[in-house]
């Protein structure tokens, strides 16, 4: 029990003047969304201007609000505002209320500002499709979701949130819906999201029959009367539906899959802030996690595995936009990683969460760059020696895969490595063997991350002797001011966010009063500094193992066969979609026939028989009907004298 | 004279009724044997209110009487009108109410 932790929760206000405009940030997303969607066609001159517009305003809500928040006390920056009682159902009243504290205002920052960058790009990324304005509708829904998600102030606006990015994360998905490919990869995406979702509303249906509210504070407030027994099962169920929604072990192989949606899709809900929604719940579940510590154990571990796999299998992809999703994957298992550490690592989670949301937008933003300038070509085999057509691209990129590998001093340097010194300094087994494995997969992260940018700007310029899949010439060139200037705001980001972050604990003290003083651990087995330095190391070692295996070396345009196991393994995802195939799918399948089979021969069987039996009766019952009268009257006169010895036989037989 | 000789003769009477309704196949005989099977009932019930002594049985066979009268001026009506559509009367032919 950690009740110091408890002590600290800061009283709740009722929102009051620039924060009482909080519902602004869900409506003017939500207006932008329902007039592209009603307003059809006639809206295609200028609806992607006003997609932008709408998403930029609510980033200057969020903004104001966040600059007034700041200006107050710490204990005073945590406040309600309750819009209207949403289900008044006897016992079960959920109001639909917002709560405004450090952490929902930080994502909201992170959601509306990436997303405006985001929704800028996507201006010149999607000038030639015709259903641009669509687009522009469904990013601007997937917003609304996402802002309900963070800034309700209960579980069930949470799950509503957490339904609407699903459904906007599936649209997008199969944005291109005339490819088979997509429209499966979609579908897998939704299915993988509801098994975790099943987990989350599981979660709030427990918490809601043992102690009869939904509402944060009051949840959050009488948890200790739980057993054990429950919380460890609540934190299990609500994990389940983070491990979905952030692709996380067992449920990750949605989320490479959802590349088939177009890149700055990719970028914003893939990258930057849906994914991340996992990591938020847990954040935001911290007084629940807080009292279970089998429970963060087990996040813990789930995070470490979800960090070493996306690392080992980005190393073997040679798909541009599936290598950086592996990446995600295996950065959000940090992030999992490092919240389910408790009080010492929330705020270490939310930190490489908001610099992730830059670096990883930029690198997305980035690759959607080069596939603009190569024909939509995702295959990293056919690029090489880009760097100098594509400048811009080039540097942001760089700039991004720098902070991603943790180069001393950017972004991920300081919030990787903060995180892998936290996982590293648990007391016992625990800090050796999940330091030690963040350590390897961030020496894996160099790695891939090397190759990924020696095979696309460096070297040997491959695309010159090939055809694109339409057919034409490659001819890469520079992408328009609109793709390019959101590129170098994030690539800011990505240098400067992770120093600005961590300096002397920022972010850690603003996320104080809703996540708790950032605690330091004691006993660890492996001191901080072997454990920095050893990341370095290792990190060091990645880039220079790729170099000499991929930089050295002429990259064959197609992919070599036969390779190692190992190689081989990563290849497949190491068999996560066969193992889903034989655990789930196949036996799933099996059921269904087996039912089909019950239901059509079984169940139609017997109500088909019985329709059978009675249709066959009648039709041979109603040749008794001649149409002679006399044969009537002599079947009455025969049932009369049958009436009348029955009742002659019981009067007088029974004597 | 016993009341069991009336009865005896009212079953007779039944019967020859009931045997007249199933193999006669003029309809004005028919409607004459369930005329005498109505009247063989009325028999027996005027038998058995003479035996009990009460006047139940009598009422009855007034009612039934009424009904018999009310029946032969419906059925009669029907029969007329059978037989100038068809140009018969036997209730064999008007056999087109079936399966």
């Amino acid at each position: 029990m950690s009740t110091p932790l408890l002590a600290a929760t800061p009283q709740v206000e009722a929102a009051t003047g620039v924060t009482g405009l909080a519902w602004l940030l869900i409506v003017l997303p939500a207006f932008g969304a329902l007039v592209l969607f009603l307003a059809g066609r006639r809206s295609d001159a200028w609806g992607h201007l006003l997609g932008c517009l709408t998403v930029v305003a609510s980033f200057v809500v969020g903004l104001t609000i966040f600059l007034h928040t700041l200006g107050l006390a710490p204990e005073q920056r945590t406040s309600e505002l309750n819009l209207y009682r949403w289900i008044p159902a006897n016992a079960l009243q959920v109001d639909f209320g917002l709560r405004i504290d450090p952490l929902s205002l930080t994502f909201v920052l992170l959601i509306t500002g990436v997303g405006s960058l985001i929704h800028i790009y996507s201006i010149g990324y999607m000038t030639h499709d015709p259903g641009r304005r669509r687009f522009f509708a469904q990013l601007n829904l997937f917003i609304t979701a996402m802002l309900i998600l963070v800034i309700g102030n209960n579980f069930v606006m949470l799950y509503l949130g957490w339904e609407g990015v699903g459904l906007a994360s599936y649209l997008l998905i199969g944005w291109y819906q005339d490819r088979p490919s997509a429209a499966t990869a979609a579908k897998k995406a939704f299915l993988m999201n509801r098994v975790g979702d099943v987990g989350l509303a599981l979660a709030i249906f427990l918490l809601w029959t043992d102690l009869g509210t939904v509402q944060y504070t009051q949840v959050f407030a009488r948890i200790g009367e739980l057993s054990p027994g429950t919380v460890l099962a609540v934190c299990v169920l609500l994990l389940l539906g983070a491990c979905g929604k952030s692709g996380q072990f067992p449920l990750q192989s949605w989320l490479p899959d959802a590349m088939e949606g177009p890149t700055p899709v990719s970028a914003l809900i893939h990258a930057a802030t849906m994914v991340t929604a996992g990591v938020y719940l847990v954040a935001r579940c911290n007084p629940i996690y807080d009292v279970s510590a089998n429970g963060r154990l087990i996040v813990t571990i789930i995070g470490t595995i979800t960090l070493l796999l996306g690392a080992i299998i980005g190393c073997a992809y040679d798909d541009i936009k599936k290598v950086l999703a592996y990446s995600t994957v295996s950065q959000i298992g940090y992030m999992m990683l490092a919240v389910g550490l408790g009080p010492a690592g929330y705020a270490l989670g939310i930190a490489h969460l908001l610099t992730h949301g830059f670096f990883k937008a930029g690198l997305f933003l980035g690759a959607g760059s080069v596939m603009h300038g190569m024909n939509d070509d995702v295959n990293m085999r056919h690029f090489g020696g880009l760097a100098r057509h594509m400048p811009i691209t080039f540097v942001t990129f760089g700039l991004g895969y720098l902070a991603l590998i943790g180069f001393p001093f950017l972004s991920g340097y300081y919030s990787k490595d903060a995180i892998i010194e936290a996982a590293a300094a648990q007391p016992g087994w625990r800090g050796l063997v999940m330091g030690g494995l963040a350590m390897l997969a961030a020496g894996l992260t160099a790695f891939y991350m090397t190759r990924l940018v020696i095979m696309t700007f460096f070297g040997e310029k491959r695309w010159q002797k090939l055809k694109a899949p339409d057919g034409h010439d490659y001819h890469p060139h520079e992408s328009p001011a609109s793709m390019t200037i959101p590129m170098i705001i994030l690539a800011f980001g990505s240098v400067f966010a992770g120093f600005l972050l961590t300096q002397s604990h920022t972010l850690a003290g603003w996320l104080a009063p809703t996540l708790g003083e950032l605690a330091e651990q004691h006993g660890a087995t492996l001191s901080e500094s072997s454990v920095a330095v050893g990341t370095l190391v290792l990190s060091g070692l990645g880039v220079l193992i790729a170099y000499l295996l991929v930089g050295r070396q002429p990259t064959p345009v197609t992919r070599p066969e036969p390779v190692a196991w190992p190689v081989q393994a990563a290849r497949r995802d190491l068999y996560a979609n066969a193992i889903n195939e034989a655990l789930i799918a196949r036996p799933g399948t099996w059921l269904a026939r087996a039912l089909v089979y019950v239901d059509n021969k079984g169940v139609d069987g017997i109500v088909n028989g019985m329709a059978a039996l009675l249709g066959g009766t009648s039709g041979r019952m109603r040749r008794l009907q001649t149409g002679f009268v006399r044969s009537y009257a002599l079947s009455m006169l025969g049932g009369t004298v049958l009436i009348i010895a029955a009742l002659l036989a019981v009067r007088f037989g029974t004597q | 004279m016993t009341p069991t000789y009336y009865l005896l003769l009212s079953a007779m009477l039944f019967s020859i009724g009931a045997v007249g309704v199933l193999v006669r196949r003029n309809a004005i005989v028919v409607f004459m044997c369930v005329e005498l099977m109505l009247n063989a009932v009325n028999l027996t019930l005027v038998t058995f209110a003479r035996i009990n002594g009460q006047l139940d049985g009598q009422v009855m066979a007034f009612f039934v009487m009424v009904v018999a009268a009310a029946e032969v001026v419906v059925g009669l009506a029907i029969i007329m009108s059978i037989f100038r559509t068809r140009r018969s009367s036997s209730v064999d032919d008007a056999n087109l109410l079936k399966y």
